[in-house]
């Protein structure tokens, strides 16, 4: 599996596309901080960007590479190795890869920036990690739907599908949920429903730290024991690696039954 | 060397192997033939483990394949389209097959046949489809395994290298290998095969010699023995 | 009993016999107190004084309460000498005009749910100083009672209030009217600093920190002035209700988190100044609440839950020259109707350019958000906060207000920050 790792991992951070995004976020860093010389609202600004280009990034290149490098992948299945070690090691290369042009392209400008001596440098790296587990969650996410759809061109439809439903029509239904049953107690409800989806669980994850003021202007009991303590903090984590695991389980149970 | 019981695989509706049974002997070269869908390629990439039978088993040097990869070591697989991540080169994609093989390989010598010198140091992205056929040659040819398996492996080939891949067949049929290849080309087919399986709708319809095959249906040409067994189970 | 007393009687009129002797002789004495003197305690003392004289008392622990001070005398501490009231009452209380009381560390006040035993207490007095007090252990700290003109400076008073209905204030004034208090150091306490009628009254360089429930509250009191105070983590930040021509300057209001927390509310105040003070990272910055003609000028207002919260009706006032920096909401408000101005402020959240390079925006920024609205009607939904979804109905009802008030912009939005 480490091998297929390394292996697809240099293929990637020597693609085109990697430099790209590489270079996105390290245009979009010097930007934010060097023109505009505000932390709190570069901080703000890459918290937006954070929540919906990573994910979306992240759909988009693992179906991409998954279908392009379908070849590749028979190729490797007539090799001694196993399809777990395949997979899994495609999807690492994958992940790991666009995790790294994210850090070290927002963590580039940020480190000339002197960011090690300013307070803010919790904001930042808490933003990296939820950045790094989006990218994990959604490349993952991005195999599966490869991996049950043959058809390339549906493949990407539920991929852009997924990211859309997600990153905005989730939290529409969301919403209304909330404001149709407003006469109900609805602290377990509207938590329960930033846990089922990554990406509220890491906008919240930052909220934490962004909006903490905000936050405890509720009254409700569970509210105030997610928000006012590490509690909220730990079970966002933990929901979050479970958004991880859970996917590379499909994506390894997936693979042992697949034809090629 | 491979024994194939009562093989059934199915996409979808379309069922595609429907119980074939093949026994293929150490030694020699079968080519496996049929129409378009007939199943070869499934047949084939059952053997290789990359398509996963709905019923029926499949045992490779005496050991059933099912959860198993080790057994893949001692195969040498072309596949029918060769195309590689483009972003590797060419020294570097031989060198990481190598790699994950974890076997000797003598890659020098085919290097120099296909005439690949000037390509090694380029990116596959920027090969032509020839080229890259070569290179697939180069990583099945360079291994030594007692059991090689072609797809289609004439695609793309100049008349030259062609006659550089059927020398490698011989060579290696020669060391008492066992070969199997699929192809549409029915002269190269008949150039290089010992035995050949027919595949119709999912059962093996015939094995045995060309000679047999021309005496079953009462040809004197390969070609239209083919024909001749097409059109009778049309009809 | 009887003879105690008719001796008592003597000894008092001696005592104002006295002390007109001292006023004609000006040869004012100053009586020592010391565990080893021939005055072991303050009661003692006070009692052999006479006016205008100094009482000394020494380091040492002194266990006395209800020291009624009740002739102009200087009292001070040497070495912070401790009073310790065993829990029994109340310990220093004035009833007579031009008393000092300084330098002395008061402990152990007692509690009652019938009366509010303080510290030191001020009755009806004028020209009084309390300085460089340290009180601990305490129930009501500094208590004046219809008392003016005096002076109320550098005290310490750290109380362990936990709940609010089994605590006291830590300076409280009620009916007094022209003192200052200046330079004190509150905290734990239920009120830090508690006015109650008292007009006049100066509240300056405080720092009222971590009280159970205000920093500073204010009710029924007119014309009186807070600047330079720094308040604090306190349970419910700072409240000012039911006043009028209130001075508000420079104060820093910082971290008073909770659903009913705020960095300062405002609550049926006419005519007030809000000028320069910092609202820093409280749930509601400034909570309004039927209050009208306040002047809001040149207030910071940072990373706050919501930065201004109007509630109820609100007429004629005038937000100018603020700075919003990073609220989760700028201004939140419950009506439809607007009839207050708010122009040319900064705002961080703002979008809008400047193309004549005027350091105003060319286009007028809208302060209020409809998910604010939505927030307001069902609070669970703040954790959809920075959601894309919440985003695009914001510009929905920016281009186009339905739920917020339509008039309700800053035409004029600073494109820099206000110094």
């Amino acid at each position: 599996m480490l091998k297929i790792l390394k292996y697809s991992f240099f293929d990637l951070i020597r693609s085109r596309w990697s430099y790209v995004y590489f270079a996105f976020y390290l245009l979009l860093g010097f930007v934010l901080l060097f023109l505009n010389n505000d932390l709190s609202k570069a901080i703000i600004t890459l918290m937006n960007v954070i929540i919906m280009l990573v994910p979306l990034i992240g759909t988009i290149f693992g179906v991409m590479y998954f279908y392009n490098s379908k070849e590749f992948t028979e190729l490797l299945l007539a090799q001694p190795l196993k399809r777990t070690s395949i997979f899994v090691g495609q999807y690492l290369g994958v992940a790991l890869s666009l995790a790294l042009s994210l850090v070290l392209g927002l963590g580039i400008p940020f480190v000339l920036y002197g960011l090690f001596t300013s307070a803010i440098i919790w904001n930042f790296t808490l933003l990296l990690i939820t950045g790094v587990f989006l990218t994990f969650i959604f490349t993952a996410l991005a195999f599966n739907i490869a991996l049950s759809n043959e058809n390339k061109i549906k493949g990407f439809g539920y991929a852009i599908l997924l990211w859309l439903f997600l990153a905005v029509i989730y939290d529409g239904i969301f919403l209304i949920s909330l404001i149709i049953f407003q006469d109900y107690p609805l602290d377990k409800l509207s938590l329960g429903m930033s846990m089922l989806n990554p990406i509220d669980l890491s906008r919240i994850l930052i909220l934490l730290k962004l909006d903490i003021s905000a936050l405890l202007g509720y009254t409700g009991a569970i509210f105030k024991k997610f928000f006012g303590s590490n509690f909220g903090v730990i079970i966002s984590f933990l929901m979050l690696s479970i958004w991880v695991i859970l996917p590379i389980l499909r994506i390894v149970f997936k693979s042992k039954k697949k034809d090629f | 060397m491979i024994e194939v019981r009562d093989l059934h695989k199915k996409f979808a509706k379309n069922r595609v192997l429907q119980g074939v049974e093949l026994s293929i002997p150490k030694g020699g070269i079968f080519a496996v033939l049929g129409p378009n869908g007939s199943g070869k390629t499934t047949l084939i990439k059952s053997i290789l483990g990359m398509v996963i039978p709905n019923k029926g088993t499949i045992e490779v040097f005496e050991q059933n394949i099912k959860n198993n990869a080790a057994y893949r070591n001692q195969i040498n697989y072309l596949p029918q389209i060769a195309n590689f991540p483009s972003n590797l080169k060419v020294k570097e994609l031989i060198r990481m097959i190598k790699d994950l093989r974890k076997d000797s390989a003598d890659e020098k010598e085919l290097i120099a046949l296909f005439k690949l010198e000037p390509f090694l140091n380029k990116k596959l992205g920027n090969l032509s489809g020839g080229t890259k056929q070569k290179v697939n040659l180069v990583l099945t040819f360079m291994f030594d395994s007692p059991l090689i398996i072609l797809d289609e492996p004439t695609t793309g080939l100049d008349p030259i290298a062609l006659l550089h891949l059927k020398e490698l067949i011989n060579k290696e049929k020669n060391k008492g290998k066992t070969i199997m290849i699929t192809s549409h080309i029915m002269s190269f087919v008949e150039d290089v095969s010992d035995e050949i399986v027919f595949l119709l709708e999912g059962v093996i319809y015939f094995k045995g010699t060309i000679q047999a095959l021309k005496e079953k249906t009462q040809q004197k040409d390969f070609e239209h023995a083919i024909a001749t067994i097409l059109t009778d189970n049309h009809a | 009993m009887k003879y105690k007393r008719n001796a008592f009687r003597k000894l008092t009129i001696l005592f104002i016999g006295l002390f007109f002797l001292n006023q004609f002789s000006s040869f004012a004495k100053t009586i020592i107190v010391c565990e080893t003197c021939e005055n072991k305690s303050i009661k003692e003392a006070v009692q052999f004084s006479e006016a205008n004289d100094t009482i000394l008392v020494k380091k040492g622990t002194y266990h006395e309460y209800n020291i009624i001070i009740d002739k102009p005398l200087t009292i001070i501490g040497e070495n912070y000498p401790v009073i310790d009231g065993d829990l029994n009452g109340e310990i220093i209380t004035i009833i007579s005009d031009n008393v000092t009381v300084d330098g002395l560390f008061i402990i152990n006040v007692g509690t009652s749910y019938t009366e509010d035993y303080a510290a030191v207490r001020v009755r009806r007095s004028k020209n009084f100083l309390i300085q460089n007090l340290v009180l601990e252990k305490l129930f009501f700290g500094i208590y004046l009672e219809k008392s003016k003109d005096g002076r109320v400076y550098h005290n310490k008073i750290i109380g362990d209030a936990k709940e609010e209905y089994n605590s006291g204030n830590g300076i409280q004034l009620w009916y007094c009217k022209n003192v200052e208090i200046e330079h004190n150091f509150v905290e734990h306490v239920r009120d830090g600093i508690y006015l109650e009628f008292s007009d006049f009254c100066t509240i300056k360089n405080n720092v009222s920190t971590f009280n159970v429930r205000y920093g500073l509250h204010f009710m029924f009191s007119n014309d009186d002035s807070y600047e330079d105070n720094i308040f604090e983590k306190n349970g419910a930040g700072v409240a000012v209700m039911f006043s009028k021509r209130i001075k508000m300057l420079n104060n820093s209001f910082r971290e008073n988190w909770g659903s009913a927390s705020y960095g300062l509310l405002l609550k049926e105040i006419n005519d007030a100044e809000i000028s320069g003070n910092t609202f820093e990272e409280n749930t509601i910055g400034i909570n309004i609440e039927g209050s009208n003609r306040v002047l809001y000028e040149k207030n910071n207002f940072i990373r706050n839950g919501w930065a201004i919260k109007v509630r109820g009706a609100c007429y004629t006032n005038t937000f100018t020259k603020n700075n919003f920096l990073y609220n989760s909401f700028d201004v939140a408000y419950n009506s439809k109707v607007n009839d207050n101005v708010f122009d040319k402020n900064y705002w961080s959240n703002y979008t809008g350019y400047d193309l004549n390079k005027d350091g105003i925006g060319d286009v007028p920024y809208r302060p209020v958000k409809l998910f604010s609205y939505i927030v307001n009607e069902t609070p669970e939904t703040i954790v959809l906060l920075r959601s894309l979804f919440i985003d695009l109905i914001d510009f929905s009802e920016k281009v186009s207000p339905i739920f917020t008030p339509d008039n309700l912009v800053d035409k004029n939005p600073l494109i820099r920050k206000m110094p």
